[in-house]
């Protein structure tokens, strides 16, 4: 398989506070990568590095051949071969639905409305929301809204998906919708990295979990091994703590 | 995905419980009405006994309320005031385009842009301390002293209304640009849309909605200053108010010019009350991020 992300010994502090110390991750084509970890552990500072909304410390992240961590690409350009989902959603408030998933294939890749449009509205249907179309976000529930999300982000067939908890601001029966797309997007070839607090999603969707510690990733394998025999007794008492 | 159908059979008649509350809500609001129109009575009485049956009253009342003279004045003070309102009109044009261009300046970053941010916070740091009259002043008398010839005195007021109006604007427009939540550049950002796109997309559309009551009261105030152009020695509402006054030593033209100001922001202050209204209602209504 082909690594399409890889991120090489990650620094990030805010103030003199670390948050990654030396994260290392590989993302090959068409895999599923749980990152669990409890709050506060680097999950989201890791995603939004990745995506250059933060900027590193030390370390390389390399997307495809391209060493995207060098201050000279363009970080717009880097950004728009990725889809990023976040836990609030973050939908555009005075665009319609359908006008937030077209937005970045009209405005960045500069695709025709009518064929934005057309492509917008399949990617409506896929995610079971072809109805609310031409409806605010606000007219929408929270599974509908961070559905409308995941649309909007795979809209320009980003490269990698990063989901960021996207289920954690959602009732338990939101929750299942939302991650029945995802598990969707997966099976249909999506390369995914997630943060989640969702285990036995990460268990059932994920090819590899890695648990992030301190900024650390303490602990890498398939979800069997993660989840079953821990080696590590700092993942076997996260573990517990979830299933209590 | 389901949304809840609405169910076939509508709420159940009113509970005796609930029909005793609408009376109880019934009496209290005929009891509000008869104390709204009693307290009326009494505080008309007040201002009759106190103001109007006094003997300076009749004096006041001719020199500045005389209808006679109001209906002499009003042609005359209406001609001006149109001059009134196309200096008003040309003036919003021109201040939405200096006062968005400042604000977008003082948004850029990188190093190249650097001498225009620091030029336009300068500006609005300027134009918002300066007295407009000072402004009117220098631009009225000043500009065609260094040019040396007329120019229009609605261009000079025009000028000047710009020069001053687009400082506050520009702070508005500001503003509304940083009230709109981070996540919201976040989520363009991570699209792939640049600064410029992710303002012109996304925030400035959300901004200009958070914008609108104060860029409301700036209009409002620029309404009136347009009246300061008099100054200039254009014939507008207050110079031919004032000439009319000079003639009969009766101030009832002023009252006129005064009127025709308040007519022109009412139908303002309405649709900014109205918008402010509206905006509170959509965000009360719930889930707006």
């Amino acid at each position: 398989m082909s690594t399409v992300l890889r991120a090489e010994g990650l620094w990030k502090s805010f103030g003199d506070q670390p948050v990654l110390r030396g994260v290392s991750l590989d993302l090959s084509r068409h895999e599923v990568v749980a990152v669990i970890g409890s709050s506060g552990s680097g999950k989201s500072t890791l995603l939004r590095c990745l995506n250059l909304l933060e900027s590193i410390d030390d370390g390389r992240i390399l997307l495809g051949d391209d060493d995207i961590s060098d201050p000279r690409v363009d970080a717009d350009r880097v950004r728009s071969r990725l889809g990023t989902v976040f836990q609030g959603y973050n939908l555009f408030p005075h665009l319609s639905v359908l006008d937030n998933v077209t937005l970045a294939s009209r405005v960045v890749r500069r695709v025709p409305r009518r064929d934005a449009e057309e492509r917008g509205k399949v990617l409506l249907d896929r995610v079971g929301l072809a109805a609310f179309a031409h409806e605010h976000p606000d007219r929408l529930s929270g599974g509908q809204q961070q559905r409308a999300a995941l649309a909007r982000a795979i809209a320009t067939d980003p490269e990698v998906l990063l989901l960021d908890e996207i289920t954690s601001a959602l009732d338990p029966e939101l929750v299942g919708e939302v991650l029945g797309l995802v598990r969707q997007l997966a099976e249909d070839g999506a390369t995914i990295l997630m943060a989640t607090h969702e285990m036995a999603f990460a268990r059932d969707v994920a090819h590899r979990v890695l648990f992030l510690d301190e900024g650390r990733v303490l602990e890498e394998g398939t979800p069997a091994q993660v989840f079953e025999a821990p080696r590590e007794a700092r993942t076997r008492e996260f573990l517990t703590r979830f299933r209590a | 995905m389901t949304t809840p159908a609405p169910t076939a059979d509508g709420p159940p008649p009113p509970s005796a419980l609930e029909l005793d509350r609408r009376a109880y809500r019934r009496r209290r609001s005929q009891r509000s009405v008869l104390l709204a129109v009693a307290s009326t009575v009494v505080f008309a009485a007040i201002v009759w006994l106190t103001v109007i049956r006094t003997p300076g009253w009749a004096a006041v009342q001719e020199s500045f309320f005389d209808p006679r003279i109001a209906i002499e004045s009003l042609p005359k003070v209406w001609d001006g005031f149109l001059l009134n309102l196309q200096v008003l009109g040309l003036s919003v044009i021109t201040v939405s385009v200096v006062a968005l261009t400042v604000a977008v300046l003082r948004t850029l970053r990188g190093p190249v842009f650097f001498p225009l941010r620091v030029l336009a916070a300068g500006y609005t740091d300027l134009f918002r301390g300066f007295p407009f009259i000072i402004v009117l002043y220098l631009v009225g008398f000043g500009i065609p002293t260094v040019v040396g010839e007329r120019i229009e005195p609605v261009i000079l007021a025009v000028l000047a209304v710009t020069l001053t109006y687009s400082a506050y604007v520009a702070e508005v427009i500001r503003a509304g640009i940083e009230a709109v939540h981070p996540s919201q550049r976040l989520a363009a950002r991570a699209l792939g849309l640049g600064h410029v796109q992710t303002l012109r997309h996304v925030v400035l559309p959300q901004a200009l909605r958070k914008m609108t009551p104060p860029l409301m009261n700036d209009f409002i105030s620029m309404q009136k200053d347009v009246g300061l152009i008099s100054i200039l020695g254009a014939v507008d509402a207050i110079a031919a108010a004032r000439s009319e006054v000079s003639l009969t030593y009766n101030f009832t033209p002023y009252v006129v010019a005064g009127i025709l100001f308040v007519l022109l922001a009412i139908p303002t202050i309405r649709v900014a009350d109205w918008y402010t209204a509206k905006l509170q209602r959509r965000e009360q209504a719930g889930s707006v991020l």
